[in-house]
């Protein structure tokens, strides 16, 4: 078991390219941290950096109290999961998860033990006799995992281990990794492009982006104050709906107002209260932000008409449970900065509402959808970052 | 449906005649062959046409577009990659894409190394075969993250082997590997040759005089003393440059050119230091076919070369004068190569080939001229190992289970 920290780590490539700038993580002992981000974040040349496979440029890394810079990958007591997670088929299950002991040249009864509480672990005690093609897709796949943890290394590190999967066997896979790094405790870091995958799976969740660390912190945190712009796009799906728009407090200073485009969303006197600092933004453009479940289609909805929009419907989505409706507005979109995500900037805004299924708003309707303003997100518009005092 | 094809000279099955819209693993078409093809994450099946035989993998298409990429590049630099054609994508919602290469002519998968009688000699060069193949790649910045026995196929090298890429799904191209880079892919080749011979042992196919664990530890030796002839850097007496020709000739000896040397001495010392800046394999296969065009692979390319030296001697011994290198190469193609593989006759020319035929042409001259005890012509050499020795060899062309 083992913390791993990394401070002011900093990776310049010899061409010039500043891959991560002094990047600080403080991973807990049987921490389940996820690095995330977009294509070329740095996310994985943070975790290579970890597992020595990328030189460190600058800065200090540790893995429990040793600092590991200058020391091989063989001896930091890591494991890099699901490089290959091929069976041998004339194997039994057993073998399959020891062999690696085998050349490793550890005591047979320790061996043993080890496969035998891995199997455990793993609920495979009753096919260690088994050979590969009598197990199922997910049995598998814990063999392989097996496979990691029989090295009983002091951390796991895993770079997109199910990328590979077909869609069912992810999913799958995404709960029993999650489930299986709880049980064994032993510190992990993972890295994903899929924020999905982020948000399941790790204790905390680190969001980079050109190679700077944006935020880490909780999934939930994560998704409920974002500190920027990009955190609050880039986290949820569908993504966060961003505007520019401009607060006009009214005259008492109580309550205001917000532009979309030529319309307007009132703020209750509540938030201006419980965010002191949106004070100093009148008069002034900033971003905001609004989350697909913080809409509602009006009919459904109780709120006054000065909390609600209007757009013509371009998309419905009926997923059972819920929908989804895309509707325009003559609204500024914002780009968040997430290089993989497609943004039409222009005059008009496709904002996306996650309604209740009951709504019988259709496609081309002119659209009249409620606002939750309590729980906008606002950003300074020259920083983008969140203002949330 | 969308076909995305490489142009090349040789001709390729009309793919639109397979059962695209079915999964790979159900097809039923008549061209399909069982080929041993070991331990494999995607469905891999082979067709036969009248072409050649053609490998077909089915896996997602982020990856097959990627291995397409990867392939191509490798193959752009010289390296032993096997030829990829094509991939089929679009096939319709529920399917993965079909990455299409051609099967390696003449190579040996690894199992048959360890099951086929008349080749247990081959596999001393097996860990060789495949530090060379690792340090190739490493040199060129692909970092192989899957090398194993399964991904990797075997071509008879002048009585050694001669390895290449099948499979680099979880290949990264760099500009340059890390040490630890370097580690971690001959710590999974470790692993997973490890992991493949003793599958073949508990298939009980394993011969008992092979002990995995001695293999996996002389590759983990043999790629080390590669990778250190190669890039190390050498400190020499300004009186003793000789040594750096003589590392030159080393690195020459084990197949790699030195296209580029880094030297640097001190402000005030004696001292030089010595380091090969840009090494690439196949010094001996360039050297042949600069002088006759024959492409072949490196030993036997190095065996050629001796064979026109040879030749070279005798004409300067016979007609009292030397004769330009280029003028006894061209004599030596046309008066001893070509004979001696004429000789052959065609049916018997799918068991081996022509460089590999060359030089078990060359073995049983040798072989001739001990017992005999007088000179034998190649031609007189190679009439006779195509009566005595070459019908009781197994085509190898393209090996199919059950050969």
């Amino acid at each position: 078991m083992a913390t791993i920290t990394l401070e002011k780590i900093n990776k310049v490539y010899p061409n010039g390219f500043h891959a991560i700038h002094d990047l600080d993580l403080d991973i807990a002992d049987t921490e389940f941290l996820v690095l995330v981000g977009p294509s070329g974040c740095g996310k994985s040349t943070a975790l290579r950096m970890v597992a020595g496979l990328e030189e460190i440029t600058n800065g200090e890394m540790r893995i429990g109290d040793r600092i590991v810079n200058e020391v091989e990958p063989k001896d930091r007591d890591i494991a890099m999961v699901f490089q290959n997670y091929a069976l041998y088929p004339h194997m039994s299950v057993y073998d399959n998860i020891g062999f690696a002991l085998k050349l490793a040249k550890t005591p047979k009864d320790e061996t043993d033990r080890r496969i035998r509480e891995a199997a455990r672990i793993l609920e495979l005690d009753e096919q260690l006799d088994r050979k590969p093609a009598q197990l199922s897709g997910g049995q598998r796949q814990r063999v392989a995992m097996g496979r990691a943890i029989v090295r009983q290394p002091a951390a796991f590190l895993m770079d997109e281990p199910l990328s590979n999967l077909d869609a069912k066997l992810r999913v799958q896979m995404r709960a029993e990794i999650a489930s299986l790094q709880r049980e064994l405790g032993v510190t992990t870091v993972y890295v994903t492009h899929d924020q999905v995958e982020a948000m399941t799976m790790g204790d905390r969740v680190a969001v980079l982006k050109d190679g700077f660390l944006q935020q880490v912190d909780t999934p939930q945190n994560l998704y409920d104050r974002p500190q920027n712009v990009f955190v609050a796009a880039f986290i949820g799906s569908p993504s966060m709906n961003l505007f520019e728009g401009t607060l006009t407090l009214d005259s008492s200073g109580q309550g205001g107002s917000l532009t979309l485009g030529s319309q307007a969303i009132s703020i209750p006197s509540e938030i201006l209260a419980a965010r002191p600092a949106l004070a100093a933004y009148d008069g002034q453009p900033l971003i905001y932000g609004i989350r697909p479940e913080d809409m509602e289609d009006a009919s459904l909805d109780s709120r006054p008409d000065d909390q609600c929009i209007h757009g013509e419907v371009s998309l419905v989505e009926a997923l059972g449970a819920e929908i989804l409706v895309h509707f325009g507005v003559d609204a500024v979109p914002v780009d968040s900065g997430d290089p993989d995500a497609v943004v039409e900037l222009g005059d008009t805004a496709v904002v996306v509402g996650r309604f209740n299924p009951r709504s019988r708003i259709r496609l081309r309707d002119s659209a009249k959808v409620a606002v939750h303003a309590e729980r906008l997100s606002f950003f300074d518009s020259s920083t983008r970052l969140a203002i949330w005092d | 449906m969308r076909l995305q094809l490489v142009t090349t000279h040789d001709p390729q099955p009309d793919y639109l005649d397979l059962p695209l819209l079915q999964p790979l693993a159900d097809w039923t078409h008549s061209g399909l062959v069982e080929f041993p093809i070991g331990v494999h994450r995607h469905v891999v099946r082979f067709v036969e046409s009248e072409h050649g035989l053609f490998a077909l993998k089915e896996l997602p298409g982020r990856l097959a577009d990627r291995e397409f990429a990867l392939l191509r590049h490798l193959a752009e630099e010289n390296l032993p990659v096997v030829e990829v054609l094509g991939v089929i994508s679009e096939r319709d919602s529920d399917l993965d894409d079909i990455l299409i290469t051609r099967h390696l002519e003449f190579s040996l998968p690894f199992r048959f190394l360890f099951t086929r009688s008349g080749i247990s000699s081959l596999r001393e060069s097996l860990v060789d075969s495949i530090a060379v193949l690792l340090a190739q790649l490493h040199l060129a910045g692909f970092f192989w993250g899957d090398c194993s026995l399964s991904n990797t196929l075997f071509r008879r090298d002048a009585g050694a082997l001669a390895a290449w890429v099948v499979d680099t799904e979880t290949g990264e191209l760099h500009d340059q590997l890390t040490p630890g880079q370097r580690e971690l892919d001959l710590d999974i080749a470790q692993m997973n040759i490890f992991g493949g011979l003793l599958d073949l042992e508990a298939s009980g196919r394993l011969p008992p005089d092979i002990d995995p664990v001695e293999v996996v530890e002389s590759l983990t030796r043999r790629y080390g003393q590669l990778w250190e002839e190669l890039t190390a850097e050498q400190s020499v007496e300004v009186a003793q440059r000789h040594l750096i020709d003589a590392r030159l000739a080393r690195l020459n000896e084990l197949g790699f050119d030195t296209a580029e040397v880094s030297i640097t001495t001190g402000g005030s010392g004696p001292q030089i230091q010595f380091r090969p800046a840009v090494v690439e394999v196949g010094h001996h296969v360039r050297e042949l076919e600069r002088l006759t065009g024959l492409r072949m692979l490196e030993n036997q390319a190095r065996r050629m070369l001796n064979d026109i030296r040879s030749y070279g001697a005798w004409l300067a011994k016979r007609d009292g004068r030397d004769q330009p290198e280029a003028v006894v190469a061209y004599r030596w193609l046309n008066e001893i190569f070509e004979p001696a593989i004429e000789t052959i006759p065609q049916e018997l020319r799918d068991r081996r080939s022509p460089g590999e035929l060359f030089h078990e042409i060359l073995l049983h001259r040798d072989a001739l001229q001990s017992k005999l005890q007088a000179d034998v012509s190649v031609q007189a050499a190679s009439a006779d190992y195509a009566l005595e020795s070459l019908p009781s060899s197994k085509r190898e062309r393209s090996l199919i289970e059950g050969d």
